[in-house]
């Protein structure tokens, strides 16, 4: 089974957000980056099934040069081999445009399933799978936390189990090639090992320019800290002195205790 | 400005969500139509006509009786192609995750998604969404021609505040147009997988544990206050999926809702994954070591500092 799994560089969640000047994105050139985590999960399922039915894992992503280290980091943990689509303008770019370069990078290599993150830590659209499978006209599913492989039949297909609202679940059958959005938690993520580091730098990394970008769909025109919808007492003083606060308003003033 | 409301409903009942939906609508001017896809869903369609709309659609096909994203794809896009209003909304349930992206593509149309606001400014809607995990809200606009598509996080409007008609809008039945055969996804029943032992929803009193709890050996530390405050155990979703806390004791969108008269949030950051499923507490305290952590802007009471030193402090005051 040939896999694709795209994968987003993101700033840290420790990183502090900061505003710039034209206030239409954040000051990101000191950030710090790492592997979308809903991605590392679409990662590490596509190295289980491969695991389990053979196959190829080739990692994908779209975005600077910076995403390198994203792309080597899914090396070191197992992938095969990686396509980086590379240009500036996705950094920033709207779902449509990101999901555009993905799939003019994974039509040709005919693919029998792509995996990603259910959504990305930065933007958080959630389309860019969905946008994806429909690029490539083949079928999809999201916000799955199972995935099986039926090989048995002559045209291989798909059980995947689906989480919705409130603690319901359910189980959908569709044939291949399909795109699956993949769920936080679905499985238990495995890390570069010391060995797995240094074969990376032996695994092929294929550089391709980013398609002309297409008209932009979502365009943002001003980022702003939210205003607070609540006025926060923020208790201060020592651990001991606050915790002696705030157990002292929560019996005499709110007198919930 | 036209608008067009896709609602949602699941073993006939209408999704809450469906009436902030309609909600958000009607603020955007309208005339506002209502479009309930299903399978013999005529008289949910009758009971949103109750909002003061200009008509409800139960657009029915067999084949939309069970969900899937191929089928609403299929019979949704030439109706809003016909239709042709400025604007389509959906409220952004995981059942509209699943299948708006495709019908926005399908129709080539730009979608904004999980917007928690809109307004009209000159003629064009700007709609405010949160990024980088609620730190900063951004205002966006969509491009290129209408209908632009949008949906709204659970809880961005109130379904409560849906104007009602005088009378009764109109209703109409129309038959989608799907192929069967060419539905590629074949979806089995849905069910529970917990046995939901836990009921939060009935607890006066919830600590609920994040990120910052940092490892298993820590839990028994936020167990020790929630005994001394006489609450229950809850977790954001990264601590159950590490199998720290049951699944059935997690808060949000994918867990349980909850409104308690006290809720203590210890290192959680406030995700909106997480927010939606407490947000609705009465008293909401907060510890974190990170002063800009989104969760403080929902806090009621909150504490900026370490809570493996800050929780033993409250469980040695309480004890006084």
């Amino acid at each position: 089974m040939k896999i694709a799994v795209c994968i987003k560089q993101v700033v840290t969640r420790e990183w502090q957000v900061r505003i710039d000047d034209a206030k239409t994105w954040v000051r990101d050139r000191d950030a710090s980056w790492e592997l979308n985590e809903p991605d590392a999960y679409a990662l590490e399922e596509a190295l289980r099934l491969k695991e389990k039915h053979g196959g190829e894992v080739i990692a994908v992503s779209a975005g600077p040069a910076r995403v390198s280290q994203v792309i080597r980091e899914a090396l070191a943990r197992g992938a095969d081999r990686a396509i980086q689509v590379e240009g500036d303008a996705l950094a920033t770019a709207d779902a449509w445009a990101t999901a555009d370069a993905l799939a003019a990078a994974i039509k040709d290599e005919h693919v029998d399933l792509v995996l990603t993150g259910l959504q990305s830590d930065d933007q958080g659209f959630a389309q860019v799978g969905v946008v994806l499978a429909e690029r490539l006209g083949v079928a999809h599913s999201t916000i799955i936390m199972e995935v099986e492989v039926d090989a048995s039949n002559a045209a291989p297909g798909l059980r995947v189990k689906r989480e919705l609202e409130g603690g319901w679940f359910q189980w959908i059958a569709m044939p291949l090639p399909a795109v699956l959005t993949i769920q936080s938690g679905i499985n238990q993520l495995r890390y570069a090992t010391l060995k797995g580091i240094m074969a990376a730098k032996k695994k092929a990394v294929r550089v391709v320019a980013a398609p002309a970008a297409p008209a932009t769909r979502q365009r943002i025109t001003a980022i702003r800290v939210p205003e607070k919808s609540k006025a926060t007492r923020v208790i201060g003083g020592s651990p001991t002195e606050a915790a002696k606060e705030l157990v002292r308003v929560l019996r005499d003033e709110v007198r919930v205790l | 400005m036209t608008v067009l409301v896709i609602a949602e409903e699941r073993g006939g009942v209408i999704n809450r969500a469906s009436w902030e939906s309609i909600a958000a609508a009607q603020q955007l001017g309208g005339p506002v139509t209502v479009l309930l896809p299903g399978a013999g869903v005529a008289a949910m369609a009758a009971a949103l006509a109750a909002a003061d709309v200009a008509e409800v659609v139960a657009l029915e096909h067999e084949a939309l009786g069970a969900y899937t994203p191929d089928g609403f794809v299929q019979a949704l896009a030439p109706v809003i192609a016909a239709a042709a209003p400025a604007l389509v909304v959906a409220a952004h349930t995981y059942q509209a995750r699943d299948f708006v992206p495709a019908l926005a593509a399908r129709l080539d149309r730009a979608l904004v998604t999980d917007a928690i606001g809109a307004r009209v400014d000159n003629g064009r809607v700007v709609f405010t969404r949160q990024m980088f995990q609620g730190k900063v809200n951004a205002d966006v606009v969509l491009e290129g021609p209408p209908p632009h598509v949008a949906t709204f996080q659970i809880g961005a409007f109130r379904g409560d505040a849906v104007r009602k008609g005088g009378a009764a809008a109109a209703v109409r039945t129309a038959v989608a147009a799907v192929d069967r055969a060419t539905i590629r996804q074949r979806p089995e029943t849905p069910f529970r997988e917990a046995k939901q032992a836990v009921d939060l929803t009935q607890a006066d009193r919830i600590v609920s544990i994040g990120r910052g709890i940092k490892g298993a050996e820590h839990i028994p530390l936020a167990q020790q206050l929630a005994t001394a405050l006489g609450a229950e155990l809850a977790a954001s979703r990264p601590i159950c999926d590490a199998g720290w806390v049951p699944m059935e004791r997690q808060i949000g969108s994918s867990g349980q809702t909850v409104a308690p008269k006290l809720y203590v949030a210890l290192g959680i950051s406030g995700a909106i994954q997480h927010v939606v499923g407490m947000k609705g507490a009465r008293t909401i305290v907060a510890v974190n070591k990170d002063a800009d952590a989104p969760i403080f802007e929902i806090a009621d009471y909150g504490i900026v500092g370490d809570l493996f030193e800050v929780v033993p402090a409250i469980i040695a005051a309480l004890s006084r």
